[in-house]
């Protein structure tokens, strides 16, 4: 398997969203380097035939009716936020498409 | 962005490109409650009052299917003429964004519930064309973004941004076309038939209102170019969120010009996501990203497997309803007009309430007679839709029955349709209140026509003589002095009566 | 009765029998645990919140409740150690993270709910590797746990503090949960009880999620009967949760009350000894195999050869759901925000409180699972995962075609020091080489004490596997051999702990 680059720890901490620093950058190329060369033995069975496992049990159909229960308060729904307004969750300016 | 976009004319454009569509068309669901939580989907509440745990994406909550929302998407997928999946899973779509509490969207991405489907769609004149579906799938919405500090709600130059959340979470079901090839200078046209034949098939199944002005039912627009006689699709462009039935058409057409002109000119189209506006009829460019979209789909831990039962899918097949253009077939054969007046029928939105109308017992012929006459011009003066006027099908077949009857004649009956439209109670009512009942005491009528024939000796004598078109004056004068409330064909026959002229 | 030094020696079976029978009241049992941590906790570091006030306020509605004459759960005012990674209505919930520092969630997990409805008393929350991710607790945030053993040694992990608050008596129960382990190695560590019960078991609602396809709640107590009692107040059906097992919970504590082995088939796998393992460890689990065969066991020598693919299955599974789970912790609608000055974007924002909000191997692990998940190497590294899953569920279903129960020592070494594997990853996962093909497979199992290492006079675990919605088998068997390691030993082995 190929080593792991500091160029691909970048890419893998933006989609992450981990501004990680410089430093970190290095050790974690190292030591996701070395883990993934001990882990990447599983790919043995690649070319088998055989169908993967999602979950351990073989539940199928578990769903609920389609009736209302009761939402949180607003109140409670926001009683974590960092910063509210106008009984919503306030943020940062989007940076993202119109 | 004040870049002018350089356009080819359309007819130039589709002289030397084949256009290359795919439609992707998100519905919400009609549900009581969202997809994975029981927080109601009712429109119009306070911002936050419908979210929990599992649709604020709480550490710790965890989704559960609605069984509604699955059984909608099947209905869909049978109603697109789709296979439904025996077995098929929910995926996570992995991607950052403030609207998405998970900042992952729970979404179907290799085994949709239905696939392999085709729509068959009619054009304005009446040709049908079949616009084949790849694939329904089920997922959720994302909760609603109001940006603060900027012009207008944009986003950019926004300070920041608020955020409700009663819409994550509602069901969505996707539907996603083929390349759909071969429309030629239609595609425009078709890809607005396709959306419109789509919503009418939802609605029919009850599975969702599907109004695109409320978002419930909302369309990207992919398309690309290739050249003529080439067989290879060019590179497409996405035009996100385009809602209206007028826009789907304009964004399509307004994208070929682009496309057209990009390539005219030695360029190579950039795959992109690009926003409509409505003010213009425009497409812009979405902000480019730097890096690739890689939405690590995996299947949903958290979720179990949803296998249909074929005894299941069978019997929600046996269920579903007459299908929109099969009805609208039946019915143009029924009522035995053209492939053009139905599309009228259509255009104005008079067909429910056509049907509703003859359903409450008016004769075909009159009910579309009056919708597409008097009603619409009602409508069109109030600036409403047909179904919002202050009218209901049964009032309006009322009025034909008493014209059926005699009772009425037409201009009575605009009349007496007034006075229902300005709240003075059904139209039997209306017809007491106003006094607008035809004469017909034979006795009354007569000597009104006694008065006629005395007070324009000349008309008579011309009539006398044969001229029997010239009764219309004689018809004319009773009618004006009765009011109108005279049956004029009646009129006429007392007249040449006297006259002791016989018709033809 | 009222030495509270002889209260919380008690187990919970027979705190519950002395409240019932008004020997003892709810509010004296508290109060002799929260004493207890009030004394020994500033050295132990088990709990990261103490909710004194609740737990009295709860201990009082048991004992008014007996007052009035009405009928006790079996487990009615009992006092528990809850793992801080299940919700807790107007209780701080950290999962032992930064990024959720001061988070007070609106909502009760199942688990937390089951409690309160059966009388337990919570007394607090209990220090765990952050997210969930280690074998130690030295990846909490909030400051490593010791194990009381040998303060300078871990109490494994991730749920350290749960075990070591029922090592140290400050708790007669404990909850944990286990995605790899995380039950029942700290449980081995620490010469204490830990059940993983089967897959869908015990509901998963509130319970902050590391890796969702297996990570399972439990209970962690002193004996097996203690934990049996526990099992069945935490166990059964929850519509929350799609993945809860719509069936009757096993008879566990019927089992637990009727504990043999005779003609019980246990299978010792090959795989599950070698390199890496501790001499003493393997010594005891070796005379633990004697003694089941004395007590009437039939042993059967079982080779699993895909066990041997399991740690690295797992550690490209759990990262990969675990990046996909932690991502909703971005700093805009609860949990910490870093870095929001007025000119930053949110996209900036949730990336510098990521950053400053997960530790090194909770960030690790993100960037392990999306790389794992990522186009190009899902198939080589998810996918394949996926299907070594497969086969080491088949040979589980073998196994289980020839014996009731497997046995293994649960983990290789006993507690190791603090600081030995800290930036040693792959050290650090070996210490759940035997405990993940069970959470791989969904399979219940237990690790119950067997004795101490001669070399370093530590604890060393005894697991027993059972197949799927078959728990009841662990605390047959298990019941069988603590009362036999009881009478050898001529006492609970945690007797022989030093006091703190
Ligand atoms: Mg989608
Ligand atoms: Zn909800």
């Amino acid at each position: 398997m190929p080593g792991i680059t500091r160029e691909e720890v970048a890419h893998l901490a933006r989609l992450a969203r981990l501004e990680l620093k410089p430093e970190e950058l290095d050790h974690f190329a190292g030591q996701l380097d070395d883990i993934i060369g001990a882990v990447a033995r599983v790919s043995e069975v690649a070319d088998q035939d055989v169908p993967p496992t999602s979950h351990p049990l073989p539940l199928t159909n578990v769903m609920r009716a389609d009736e209302v229960r009761p939402s949180l308060t607003p109140e409670q729904a926001l009683s974590g936020a960092p910063a509210q307004e106008q009984q919503r969750f306030k943020v940062p300016q989007i940076l993202g498409e119109e | 962005m004040t870049t002018t976009t350089d356009l080819v004319p359309y007819e130039d454009a589709l002289a030397s490109y084949d256009p290359v569509m795919g439609l992707e068309v998100h519905v919400e669901l009609g549900t009581k409650t969202k997809m994975f939580c029981g927080c109601s989907t009712a429109l119009g509440a306070e911002p936050n009052t419908q979210t929990c745990p599992v649709c604020l994406g709480l550490p710790g909550a965890l989704p559960v299917v609605n069984a509604t929302g699955v059984e909608s998407a099947v209905k869909i997928g049978l109603a697109l003429n789709c296979e439904i999946a025996e077995w098929c899973r929910f995926a996570r779509k992995n991607y950052f964004y403030p609207d998405m509490p998970k900042n992952f969207q729970t979404s179907q991405y290799d085994e949709p519930i239905a696939f392999n489907g085709y729509l068959d769609v009619q054009l304005e004149d009446g040709e049908v064309f079949r616009v084949e579906i790849e694939r329904a799938h089920m997922e959720e919405d994302t909760g609603k973004s109001t940006h603060v500090g900027g012009a207008t709600g944009r986003i950019h130059g926004a300070s920041h941004s608020l955020l409700d959340y009663n819409r994550a979470g509602i069901p969505l079901i996707e539907i996603v076309t083929k390349p759909i090839v071969g429309a030629g200078e239609r595609a425009p046209e078709v890809a607005k038939a396709y959306v419109r034949e789509l919503r009418e098939v939802i609605r029919a199944l009850g599975v969702s209102e599907a109004r695109m002005e409320m978002g419930q039912m909302r369309c990207d627009v992919n398309l690309s170019l290739m050249p003529k006689g080439s067989g290879t699709f060019g590179t497409r462009s996405e035009t996100k969120n385009v809602n209206s039935l007028r826009s789907v058409e304009r964004a399509v057409r307004y994208e070929i010009q682009r496309h057209a002109a990009v390539l005219d000119g030695g360029g190579t189209v950039v795959q992109e996501t690009r926003h409509f506006h409505e003010d213009t009829g425009t497409t812009t460019s979405g902000r480019t990203k730097e890096e690739a979209e890689d939405y690590r789909y995996f299947p949903e831990p958290d979720l179990v497997p949803v296998a249909p039962s074929r005894e299941w899918v069978e019997k929600l097949r046996a269920a579903l309803p007459e299908l929109p253009l099969v009805r609208r077939n039946r019915l143009r054969e029924e009522w035995g007009i053209s492939a053009t007046d139905m599309q009228a029928i259509l255009n104005a939105g008079a067909l429910e309430p056509i049907v509703a109308t003859i359903d409450a017992g008016a004769d075909p012929a009159a009910a579309r007679k009056w919708w597409m006459g008097e009603l619409a011009r009602h409508a069109n003066e109030s600036g409403k839709a047909l179904d919002e006027l202050a009218i209901t099908p049964r009032q309006v077949a009322r009025v034909t029955e008493l014209v059926a009857a005699g009772d009425l004649n037409d201009k009575l009956a605009r009349q007496v349709i007034e006075g229902v439209l300005a709240g003075e109670g059904d139209p039997d009512q209306v017809v007491e209140k106003r006094g607008l009942k035809v004469v017909s005491d034979e006795g009354a009528l007569s000597a009104a026509v006694d008065e006629a024939i005395a007070g324009n000796p000349a008309v008579a004598d011309k009539i006398r003589g044969g001229k029997v078109a010239a009764v219309g004056a004689l018809v004319g004068a009773v009618m004006k002095a009765t009011r109108g409330q005279a049956d004029a064909a009646r009129v006429k026959e007392l007249i040449l009566e006297k006259l002791g002229v016989g018709e033809g | 009765m009222t030495d509270k030094n002889s209260i919380i020696r008690l187990t919970a079976a027979e705190i519950a029998g002395k409240i019932a029978a008004g020997e003892l009241t709810a509010v004296e049992v508290t109060e002799a645990h929260l004493a207890r941590i009030e004394a020994v906790d500033e050295k132990v570091h088990a709990f990261l919140h103490v909710d004194r006030e609740g737990a009295l306020a709860q201990a009082r509605a048991v004992d008014e409740k007996r007052a009035r004459g009405e009928k006790l759960g079996p487990l009615a005012g009992v006092p528990l150690a809850l793992k801080d990674i299940f919700t807790t209505t107007g209780v701080p919930t950290t999962v032992g993270s930064k990024i959720l520092e001061g988070w007070i969630p609106p909502y009760d997990a199942t688990v937390t709910k089951k409690l309160k409805d059966a009388g337990v008393v919570i007394l607090g929350k209990t220090n765990m590797d952050e997210f969930a991710m280690g074998s130690s607790t030295e990846n909490s945030a909030y400051g490593p746990t010791g194990n009381p053993w040998d303060l300078t040694r871990v109490p494994g992990g991730s749920g350290g503090g749960s075990s070591a608050a029922l090592a140290a008596f400050e708790a007669p129960l404990a909850i944990g949960t286990d995605t790899g382990g995380s039950i029942r190695q700290p449980a081995a560590v620490t010469g204490t009880v830990g059940v993983k019960p089967t897959y869908g078991g015990v509901s998963r609602y509130g319970m902050v999620a590391f890796s969702s396809s297996l990570d399972q709640g439990g209970p962690c107590a002193r004996t097996v009967l203690d934990a049996a009692l526990l099992h069945e107040v935490i166990a059964g059906h929850d519509p929350l949760d799609s993945t809860s097992i719509d069936a009757p919970v096993p008879p566990v504590v019927e089992a637990a009350r009727n504990g043999t082995v005779r003609g019980t088939r246990v299978g010792v796998v090959k795989q599950f000894r070698g390199e890496g393992y501790q001499a003493g460890v393997l010594q005891r689990f070796d005379e633990a195999v004697e003694l089941l065969k004395e007590l009437g066991a039939e042993i059967v020598e079982l080779d699993c050869p895909s066990f041997d693919l399991a740690l690295s299955a797992y550690y490209l599974i759990a990262p990969s759901e675990c990046s996909s789970n932690l991502a909703r912790f971005d700093g805009l609608r609860y949990g910490l925000r870093v870095g929001d000055d007025g000119t930053r974007s949110a996209e900036e924002v949730t990336s510098l409180t990521r950053e400053a909000g997960f530790g090194p191997e909770v960030k690790r692990r993100i960037m392990l699972g999306t790389y794992a998940l990522s186009s190009g190497y899902y198939d080589a590294y998810y996918g394949s995962a996926q299907k070594v899953r497969t086969l080491i569920k088949r040979d589980f279903d073998t196994a289980f075609e020839q014996v009731d129960v497997i046995v293994s020592p649960t983990t290789p070494t006993t507690a190791f020091p603090i600081g030995e594997r800290a930036d040693d990853p792959m050290a650090m996962y070996l210490a759940d080489l035997c405990t993940i093909p069970a959470n791989l497979a969904g399979n219940a199992a237990m690790s119950l004490p067997c004795g101490l290492a001669p070399e370093d006079n530590l604890p060393v675990g005894l697991q027993i596997v059972a197949p799927a919605m078959q728990d009841d088998r662990l605390y047959r068997a298990g019941a069988a051999i603590e009362a036999a390691f009881v009478e050898k030993w001529g006492h609970p082995l945690l007797e022989e702990a030093p006091s703190l």
